[in-house]
């Protein structure tokens, strides 16, 4: 690797200050005169006509300022795609969760408006509800809207080479249902925004992760251009997919309240309703096939899926994708079928979080290759690196994989000590301690369908420091300080010379979102370009003074100088000076944007990259399993991340670390407890995550990969450890209990019921 | 409701006031004083991201009246530095990445002040302990115990 001055290096973040200080902030921190508060009135019931509104009651609240229902949008809708626009900012007549947005009322101060809410008198005629997928999809089971029929919302299918010939040439052919959790993405920001109508358009300053969406909706659903529409990103509390990745009833209805009054208008969730109402992580059944030789080589797998996707599609069609593309990773599949259907329901709606879409289905088949081996009496990590993919690979659906540290990740969890001394099976009393591992595979710089690319603006000052635009969002991920390395090294300066400016769409490039682990690999593309180009132009001046080439134009360590000859040599801010003002005084002014992803990809049936490289985890962990009481604690993990080069080590170390703790709680305790579409532990009482005292010992190991085509040589390193952990998890607790269990969460109960059964059966 | 006059310090500034006897202590900091950086999470006294130190306990500001504050001292994250000058917790926050998007990180070091007032030496039990009502989901919360341990030291001097 080069001798890099900022990249590699574990530089602190570069938002640590505002926010260890309380200076930074969030959107709920905002506030204007003359503010008005915005609440909304929810549906009782999972799945009703609207027959009536009353809003007479709520407008006579003194305080009270206006009163909307789903008639004032006039029919307007969304979605993610434009078949798929089927959700309402209020509905207007008819509801499909419980929760729904259904009338909003904004009022002189929060509890005015929450009393006013409570006074809108909503008159439902009650419909039957469907609440399980399973159900749902059934001849006779009650269709939830007039298009689809069975409830499907979405299928997708992939079918490549030949299944059945696989399964022929198999020494051992198996069948299981694996169930994954519906958990919450746990943000702990509620969504909030303080929204402004005048006469230069929409202001927002919104909680959320990807920006650049609501933006398209306001603009969309209020009639105006874009230019029009100016979404200011505040600090964001934690997104991690779904909800902050897209619109809310509260964006949609404050900006309208706006529109009414002329006044500000704010709106903050509360948990409950975030909890209640908002996106969480589809829970799905997976029914795995897999067959296998004698030797461990995998010969063909067939999935068949089948996601709760709740009342509205959402982001939903791109989750089942997912679901599918990426299962012929990491291992090598030659014939594999899958299908996916998300359904209908009367639950709360199911879009994408951390690990989106894969974390599912290799959960499943990470599991099931592992139980195989075993009845083949094959180790863990010789049945892995058997199948283990290298690169240079292109699998059956033509995913390329450029950069691969798969196989280095599994051997060095079988190097470590604690691996090696697995076979001495350890017991204190009725603790029973399991050691178990998983290898598995996350994409970064995902596509979709549309615009994906990322942009970057940056600004040269006259005294050598830099303004950096992104349309990319640190909604924590720590993306602000790895572009700023990125912008910092590419220009030869120093962390505080580069002054990254948050989004604002009205003055930033657009930018896709942050989502599917796309900003170090396109951001940083785009920023790096951008960086570039600024030398280019800088160079020109240098080049003039010099009387040299401008490629000849070095720029390090805040110094310009001409290759091979070190004495021609200046400040870096001498020669912004020099540009600024030779002459008639030059704009310097550059720009980028990302162009990866421009090859083939077919929605339709699965073929082609879901991203432009691919991250791959090897993770060890230990557990201690109480065989009286069925108490799971999980004690260590080891971590090997491949993310292609770390830009930031301490910050590839921080991510990993926390999606291995989100990855803990859905396999182990978090899930919402449903009873006919009402969530009954709407609270962060009683819908558990991981607290300080649950937490392991974790190590990381950067296995360094570097990727051909990522910025330094980066891929992602956000989403990988959170597919990797349920599925070692599961594998440790099988150590422990030689029992294999197939559904999220791994709690206690359900550990001490088959204990209780295996005893029983001997 | 019959408005109550009390009386506290603030980040070492008197204040008198006059509080409804339905207003939490997090909403008179917020709001009336336009101290944001307590932040409101869950407002049931769960999530620890509004915790603020009051009478040398940290406390749930979205749980506590206001009128409680009466008499008392209290301390906001806003109150931690000293002039240009950071609080080594806050230093060390910084240095070892001990946050992510921020939101809880207010309350996350009142609370880690509060441990270190009363513990300078803790062990990683005893950090884990004096966190444990505060919810972190960027982090994993390895870099917070990490960040804690070294502001530990760094008050004893180093040593």
């Amino acid at each position: 690797m080069e001798d890099y001055s900022v990249i590699g290096k574990r530089i602190p973040r570069v938002d640590g200050l505002a926010k260890v200080t309380g200076e930074a902030k969030y959107a709920a921190d905002y506030e204007m005169p003359g503010m008005l508060w915005c609440k909304i009135a929810r549906s009782p019931y999972a799945h009703a006509k609207i027959l009536n509104i009353d809003t007479s009651m709520a407008k006579r609240l003194p305080g009270v300022k206006a009163v909307i229902t789903g008639e004032d949008f006039k029919g307007w809708k969304w979605g993610w795609m434009p078949k798929t626009r089927e959700e309402e900012p209020l509905a207007a007549e008819r509801v499909r969760y419980l929760g729904e947005a259904v009338a909003a009322v904004a009022a002189i101060d929060e509890d005015t408006a929450e009393e006013a809410a409570q006074l809108i008198k909503v008159e439902y005629e009650e419909l039957p509800g469907v609440f399980d997928p399973e159900e749902a999809m059934k001849d006779g089971a009650f269709q939830i809207y007039d298009h689809a029929k069975n409830n499907i919302s979405w299928d997708f299918h992939m079918d490549f080479g030949d299944v059945e010939k696989g399964f022929r040439e198999a020494d051992l052919v198996r069948e299981d249902r694996f169930e994954t959790g519906r958990v919450i993405t746990g943000y702990l920001e509620p969504p909030a925004a303080v929204a402004m109508y005048d006469s230069s358009g929409i202001t927002i300053w919104a909680a959320k992760q990807s920006p650049y969406f609501v933006y398209r909706h306001l603009a969309a659903c209020f009639g105006l251009p874009l230019s029009k529409v100016r979404v200011i990103q505040p600090f964001i509390g934690g997104g991690f997919g779904g909800t902050k990745n897209d619109s809310l009833a509260g964006d949609f209805c404050s900006v309208l309240f706006s529109k009414m009054t002329g006044k500000p208008v704010k709106f903050v969730y509360t948990m409950e309703e975030v909890l209640m109402t908002c996106r969480r992580r589809h829970n799905m059944i997976v029914f795995n096939k897999m067959g296998m030789k004698k030797d461990g080589a995998i010969t063909a797998m067939e999935s068949r899926v089948i996601a709760d996707g709740g009342a509205h599609t959402a982001i939903g069609p791109l989750t089942m994708y997912l679901t599918g593309c990426m299962s012929t990773l990491p291992y090598k599949l030659p014939n594999f079928k899958h299908d996916a259907y998300r359904m209908y329901t009367n639950n709360p709606i199911g879009a994408a979080m951390r690990g989106h879409g894969v974390t599912h289905t290799r959960f499943a088949a990470e599991l099931q290759m592992e139980m195989m081996a075993e009845e083949l009496g094959i180790d863990p990590v010789a049945v892995r690196l058997k199948n283990a993919i290298t690169a240079p690979h292109e699998t059956i659906n033509k995913v390329t994989v450029k950069s691969c540290g798969l196989v280095e990740g599994i051997e060095t969890i079988a190097d470590s000590p604690v691996w090696k001394d697995r076979g001495n099976k350890k017991q204190k009393g009725p603790i029973a301690h399991g050691v178990g591992m998983s290898a598995t595979s996350y994409l970064g710089g995902a596509r979709q369908r549309g615009h994906q690319s990322c942009a970057a603006v940056i600004r040269l000052c006259e005294d050598g420091s830099v303004d950096y635009l992104t349309g990319a969002t640190d909604c924590g991920q720590g993306s602000d300080t790895v572009l700023v390395q990125m912008v910092a090294e590419e220009l030869g300066l120093g962390m505080a010379d580069v002054d990254i400016k948050r989004v604002d769409t009205a003055v930033t490039p657009c930018d896709a979102g942050s989502y599917g682990s796309r900003v170090t690999v396109l951001a940083g593309k785009a920023a790096r370009k951008a960086a570039q180009d600024v030398k280019q132009q800088l160079a020109v001046f240098a080049a003039e003074k010099w009387e040299a080439a401008p490629e000849d134009i070095l720029f390090k360590d805040r110094r310009v100088s001409v290759k091979g000859q070190p004495e021609k040599t200046m400040p870096f801010d001498q020669l912004a000076k020099i540009a600024c003002y030779s002459g008639s005084g030059a704009v310097i002014l550059g720009r980028g944007y990302s162009d990866y992803g421009i090859d083939i990809l077919d929605f339709e049936k699965g073929i082609g990259n879901c991203g432009t490289s691919y991250s791959f985890t090897s993770q060890l962990t230990e557990v201690d399993v109480d065989l009286e009481t069925g108490f799971l604690k999980c004690t260590d993990m080891l971590i090997a991340h491949d993310c292609g080069v770390p830009l930031n080590p301490i910050n590839v170390e921080a991510q990993n670390q926390g999606a291995a703790m989100q990855g803990m709680g859905q396999a182990m305790y978090e899930v919402f407890k449903m009873d006919h579409g009402k969530t009954l532990n709407a609270s962060l009482v009683d819908y558990k995550m991981p607290l300080a005292s649950d937490i392991p010992n974790i190590e990381v190991v950067d296995i360094i990969a570097e990727d051909p085509d990522g910025p330094f040589g980066a891929k992602e390193a956000s989403e990988g450890a959170i597919v990797s952990v349920p599925p070692s998890i599961f594998t440790a607790v099988h150590d422990a209990t030689g029992i294999w269990f197939k559904e999220q969460p791994l709690t206690p109960e359900k550990i001490a019921m088959a204990l209780r059964e295996k005893k029983k059966n001997g | 409701m019959e408005m109550k006059a009390i009386k506290f310090v603030l980040n070492g500034e008197t204040h008198e006031c006059l509080v409804s006897p339905w207003r939490t202590l997090l909403e008179m900091i917020r709001e009336d004083f336009k101290l944001t950086g307590a932040k409101e999470g869950c407002g049931q006294g769960e999530c620890g991201s509004c915790t603020v130190i009051m009478g040398g306990k940290s406390v749930n500001s979205c749980l506590v009246p206001a009128v409680e504050a009466d008499g008392q001292e209290i301390i906001t994250i806003e109150g931690l530095k000293k002039g240009e000058t950071l609080h080594p917790i806050q230093e060390a926050f910084v240095a070892h990445s001990g946050m992510q998007c921020g939101f809880c990180t207010s309350g996350m070091i009142m609370s880690a002040k509060h441990l270190l007032d009363g513990n300078p030496d803790p062990t990683l039990e005893e950090i884990q302990e004096g966190v444990s009502g505060n919810f972190c989901r960027c982090t994993g919360y390895t870099k917070i115990f990490e960040s804690i341990g070294a502001a530990a030291k760094a008050m004893k001097g180093g040593e």
